[in-house]
C-alpha cells in the first residue's frame, strides 16, 4: 500500500480543498515538460515544473564524437536557434585548438546569430500569443519569421538546422547578393514588429491582463539566477554581447533594453526590443563587414587538443549561454557541458506562480523564455 | 512538402460523375424517397376538386404544377416546414454553417493566411462538409468513469436548447415557428438552461479540466446573464410587449439602437460572454484548461455541440437584430409579382395555366428575410471579429466587467428608456 507514487501521480484525498492539475506533458499549453499545478479555487498553491521528457544526452554524446562531428547534434536542443548554441562551443574549440578566425567570419557569425535571434524569438512571440488566445499573434509571426528562416537558408542552406558554425569560422561564404536581400527583408520584418505593437503590445486586455502578474524584483531575479530577457525584464542592465563582448560585437552599438517592472508584460515586451535592436545590429554589420576574405580556417583531420578546459558564453534568445569544455590530449573533448538560459529561468517558475491564478499560468510559464528541450538537453 | 490539388480534367469530370449516378440513385430511392413520404404525411393536404389528397396521390402530383403548386404551397405553410425549414432548424443551420465557413475565411485573412483552400473547387467550399465527415466516422470515446446518461444527453439538449432559441426568432412579418406573447420572457428562460447544461455536461464528464471549465462556464454565464436581461428591458418599456413579433412592428419608423445605444453595447458584450466567443472564452482557454467543458467530448458529439454554440450564435445576433435593428423593417427592394400570376396563374409554353396555389410566397416575406438576413450577418461579422484582435481575459476581470461596468451601464439604460417614455418621446402614444 506504501509503494511511492512519482510526484503527481499520488492518489489525492478526495474532501480536500486542494486540487492537482498535470499541466503536460500532454496538454496544449505546457510543451514538452509537465508543471504539477496545485489548485485551491482559482489559486495556485504550488507549481512544481518537472522537465526532462525530451533528455537525449546531448553532452554525453559530445564524448564520443571529435570536434567537427559534434556539430551537428549539439545544436539539436534548439535547433530554430541553432546558430546561437554552437556559438559558445565553436569559440571554446577555438581557443582549444588555438585557431584565428578571419575578420569578415567573424560578421557572418554576427548576421546569422542575430537572425538566428529573429527566427528563434518570433517562434516564442508566435507562441506566447496563443497562449494568451490571441490567434493572429500566432498566425503573423510564424509567418514573418519564414522571412528570416529564407535568409538563413541562402546563407546555410539549410532552414532549421543549420550546423553553420564550425570551429575556425563558418562553413561556407556569404551567397550572391545576399546583402541586398538581407537588408530589404530586415526593414521589412522590422516595419512587421512594429504592427506586432499595435496589435498585441498596445492591447489593453494584454496589458490588463499580464502587468503585475508573476512579478520577480530585481533582488530575486539577481538570487535566483535568471537571465537574458527575463533579468534584463526585473531592470538588471546585463547581456553577455555588451558586457563580456565575443567576437566583433565590442566594434557594433549594441543597446542593450532594460525594463524595470519585472513583469509578465515586460519580460513579453524585452525580446521583442531586442529583435529591433537585432535589426540594427545586422545593418551595422553588413556595412563594417570586409567585403572578401576567407571565413573559415582550414582544419587538420581529427583535430587535438591540449590538457586544457575552457568556458565561453554569448547571448542566446533566452539568456547567457555557456559551453564548458575540457580538452585531454585526444581528438574528442574529455567534457562539453552547455549551461542553458532555459533551465536557469524555470528555476524561477514555482516562486513566480505561488499564489497566481490559474489563468495567468500561461502568462507567466511562456513570458519566462523557457524552451524545455534545450533545458533537457 | 506540399499537397497541390489535382487539375480539373473533363474525363475525370464524367468518370466520376457516373461513379456518383449509382450513389445517387441508391440514396434518393432509400433516403429521399422515405423523407418526402415524411414530410408529405406531416403537413396538411389542400382539397383539390373536391378530393382529399393522400400522400400517396400527393406524390404523383408533385412533378404536375397545376397539382405541385397548391402542394408545395400548402408545404410551405405547414408547422413542419417552419421548423424543420425555413423560420426553423434549416435556416438557421444554413446560415451557421455559413457563418463557420466566413469566420475561417476572414480570420485567415486578418492572419494572412488562405485558410480552408483545397475542399471543394471553390476556395475551400466544402470544407465543412469535410470537418462533418471526419467527426462522423470518428469513435465517440466516453471516459470510463463518466456519469454516462448524462454526458450522452448533455450536447443533444445543447443543441435542443440553441434551437428552442433559433424557434422564436421572427425571420420575416409571420414567419416565426412560435409566436408567443411572452417571448421575450421566453428567451430569458432558454438562456437561463444554458448553463445548467454545461454544468451538467462537465460534471458528468468526472474529469478536472472540464470541471473547471464548467465551473468557469458558470460563473460567466450567470454573471453576464444579469446585464443582458437589463438590457433588453429598455426594449420592453419602450415598446410596452413581450411578443418578438410586436417590437419589431414598433420599430417600422426608427431602430432602437439610435435611441439605446448603451443597451445595445450591453447586449452585445454580455452575448459575447453568453457565446463563449474571445475575448470570453474562458470556458475553453485552450493554455490552461485544455478545452474547457468540452476537453472529454469526441467525435460527433463534439460536433453537435459546436453546432448548438453556432445556432446560438445565429440566434443572439438574430436577437440583436430584432431587437435593437429593427428585424425585417427595411426599403421594398424586392420587386411586387406581376399582376397576371396572381390572376391567370403561370405561363407554361404556349399555355397559361390557372394555378390555385400562385403566388407561393408574398412580397412581404421576400423583403423581410433579405434585410433580416442582410442585418443579421453584419452583426455576425462583428461577432466574429474580436476573434482576431483580442486576447483572452482573465476569469476575475470578466466577472468585474460583468457586475460592475455591465449592470451599472445596463440600468443607464433602462433610466434613458423612462425618461423617454415620460417625456412622451417613445412608447405607446409617443411623438415618433
Amino acid at each position: 500500500m506504501t509503494a511511492r507514487l512519482p510526484p503527481g501521480l499520488q492518489l489525492e484525498k478526495v474532501d480536500d480543498r486542494i486540487m492537482t492539475l498535470n499541466v503536460g506533458p500532454q496538454h496544449p499549453g505546457s510543451g514538452h515538460m509537465r508543471l504539477i499545478i496545485k489548485v485551491d479555487g482559482d489559486y495556485i498553491v504550488s507549481c512544481d515544473p518537472d522537465p526532462g521528457y525530451v533528455h537525449r544526452g546531448e553532452e554525453k554524446m559530445a564524448e564520443y564524437r571529435n570536434y567537427i562531428t559534434n556539430i551537428p547534434h549539439l545544436e539539436r536542443p534548439v535547433i530554430h536557434d541553432s546558430c546561437n548554441i554552437l556559438y559558445p562551443y565553436c569559440l571554446g574549440v577555438e581557443e582549444l585548438l588555438g585557431l584565428e578566425v578571419s575578420e569578415r567570419a567573424k560578421y557572418v557569425r554576427v548576421i546569422a546569430s542575430e537572425l538566428n535571434r529573429f527566427t528563434y524569438t518570433l517562434y516564442w512571440l508566435a507562441i506566447y500569443g496563443i497562449f494568451l488566445g490571441h490567434s493572429t499573434m500566432f498566425m503573423w509571426p510564424a509567418g514573418d519569421r519564414e522571412l528570416a528562416i529564407d535568409l538563413l537558408e541562402k546563407l546555410t542552406g539549410a532552414r532549421v538546422t543549420h550546423s553553420y558554425f564550425v570551429p575556425g569560422g563558418v562553413r561556407n561564404d556569404l551567397p550572391a547578393n545576399f546583402e541586398d536581400v538581407c537588408l530589404r527583408q530586415i526593414n521589412y520584418l522590422e516595419k512587421r514588429l512594429k504592427a506586432y505593437a499595435d496589435i498585441f503590445y498596445d492591447n489593453p486586455i494584454l496589458i490588463a491582463r499580464t502587468e503585475k502578474t508573476g512579478v520577480l524584483s530585481r533582488e530575486d531575479a539577481i538570487r535566483l539566477g535568471t537571465t537574458g530577457t527575463v533579468l534584463r525584464a526585473s531592470g538588471v542592465d546585463y547581456d553577455v554581447r555588451t558586457k563580456e563582448p565575443y567576437d566583433v560585437y565590442d566594434e557594433l552599438d549594441v543597446h542593450t533594453n532594460v525594463l524595470k517592472n519585472g513583469d509578465s508584460y515586460d519580460r513579453s515586451k524585452t525580446p521583442w526590443l531586442d529583435m529591433l535592436e537585432s535589426c540594427n545590429i545586422i545593418r551595422q554589420a553588413l556595412e563594417k563587414m570586409p567585403k572578401s576574405g576567407s571565413v573559415r580556417v582550414k582544419l587538420k583531420p581529427n583535430p587535438k587538443g591540449g590538457n586544457d578546459e575552457v568556458y565561453k558564453r554569448v547571448e542566446s534568445g533566452r539568456g547567457s549561454l555557456g559551453a564548458y569544455i575540457v580538452s585531454r590530449s585526444k581528438p574528442e573533448p574529455y567534457r562539453v557541458k552547455l549551461s542553458v538560459g532555459s533551465f536557469r529561468n524555470l528555476i524561477c517558475m514555482p516562486y513566480l506562480l505561488k499564489g497566481e491564478k490559474l489563468g495567468n499560468m500561461p502568462a507567466v510559464y511562456w513570458s519566462l523564455n523557457y524552451w524545455p528541450v534545450e533545458a533537457d538537453r | 512538402m506540399s499537397v497541390i490539388a489535382p487539375k480539373f480534367r473533363l474525363g475525370y469530370f464524367l468518370k466520376s460523375l457516373t461513379d456518383n449516378i449509382f450513389w445517387i440513385i441508391v440514396l434518393f430511392t432509400l433516403v429521399g424517397m422515405p423523407a418526402i413520404m415524411l414530410i408529405l404525411f406531416f403537413i396538411d393536404l389542400p382539397v383539390l376538386d373536391g378530393t382529399l389528397l393522400t400522400p400517396f396521390l400527393a406524390f404523383t402530383m408533385i412533378f404536375h404544377p397545376e397539382t405541385g403548386v397548391p402542394l408545395l404551397k400548402s408545404l410551405l405553410y405547414s408547422d413542419f416546414f417552419r421548423i424543420a425549414a425555413f423560420p426553423g432548424f434549416g435556416f438557421a443551420a444554413l446560415l451557421a454553417a455559413g457563418t463557420i465557413f466566413a469566420e475561417r475565411k476572414l480570420l485567415a485573412k486578418l492572419q494572412l493566411r488562405v485558410g480552408p483552400f483545397y475542399c471543394g473547387k471553390f476556395e475551400g467550399i466544402l470544407q465543412l462538409m469535410a470537418d462533418g465527415l471526419k467527426l462522423i466516422s470518428k469513435e465517440i470515446i466516453i471516459p470510463a468513469k463518466a456519469d454516462k446518461p448524462i454526458f450522452w444527453a448533455a450536447p443533444i439538449l445543447f443543441v435542443a436548447t440553441a434551437a428552442a432559441f433559433v424557434s422564436l426568432i421572427p425571420v420575416a412579418p409571420g414567419w416565426v415557428v412560435a409566436d408567443l406573447d411572452v417571448g421575450l420572457l421566453a428567451v430569458f428562460a432558454i438562456i437561463g438552461f444554458f448553463p445548467i447544461i454545461t454544468i451538467l455536461s462537465a460534471w458528468s464528464a468526472n474529469s478536472k479540466f472540464p470541471f473547471i471549465g464548467g465551473i468557469r462556464a458558470l460563473h460567466q454565464m450567470v454573471s453576464f446573464e444579469i446585464p443582458l436581461i437589463l438590457s433588453l428591458l429598455g426594449v420592453v418599456i419602450l415598446t410596452g410587449t413581450l411578443n418578438l413579433s410586436k417590437i419589431v412592428e414598433s420599430q417600422s419608423n426608427y431602430w432602437f439602437i439610435a435611441f439605446l445605444p448603451i443597451g445595445a453595447i450591453v447586449f452585445f458584450i454580455s452575448m459575447l460572454a453568453e457565446l463563449e466567443r474571445i475575448p470570453f472564452d474562458l470556458p475553453e482557454a485552450e493554455s490552461e484548461i485544455v478545452a474547457g467543458w468540452l476537453t472529454e467530448f469526441s467525435g460527433m458529439i463534439y460536433g453537435l455541440v459546436q453546432l448548438g454554440s453556432y445556432l446560438k450564435l445565429y440566434a443572439f445576433a438574430a436577437l440583436f437584430v430584432v431587437l435593437f435593428l429593427g428585424g425585417w423593417q427595411g426599403p421594398m427592394v424586392v420587386p411586387p409579382f406581376p399582376a397576371e400570376i396572381i390572376t391567370h396563374g403561370i405561363v407554361a409554353g404556349p399555355i397559361t395555366i390557372h394555378v390555385p396555389g400562385l403566388p407561393i410566397t408574398t412580397q412581404e416575406m421576400l423583403n423581410g428575410t433579405l434585410w433580416f438576413t442582410l442585418k443579421t450577418v453584419a452583426v455576425i461579422f462583428f461577432i466574429l471579429i474580436p476573434r482576431g484582435v483580442f486576447p483572452r481575459i482573465r476569469i476575475d476581470m470578466l466577472l468585474s466587467i460583468g457586475w460592475n461596468k455591465l449592470i451599472a451601464l445596463a440600468f443607464i439604460n433602462i433610466f434613458i428608456a423612462l425618461g423617454l417614455l415620460y417625456a412622451g418621446v417613445l412608447g405607446p402614444g409617443g411623438l415618433l
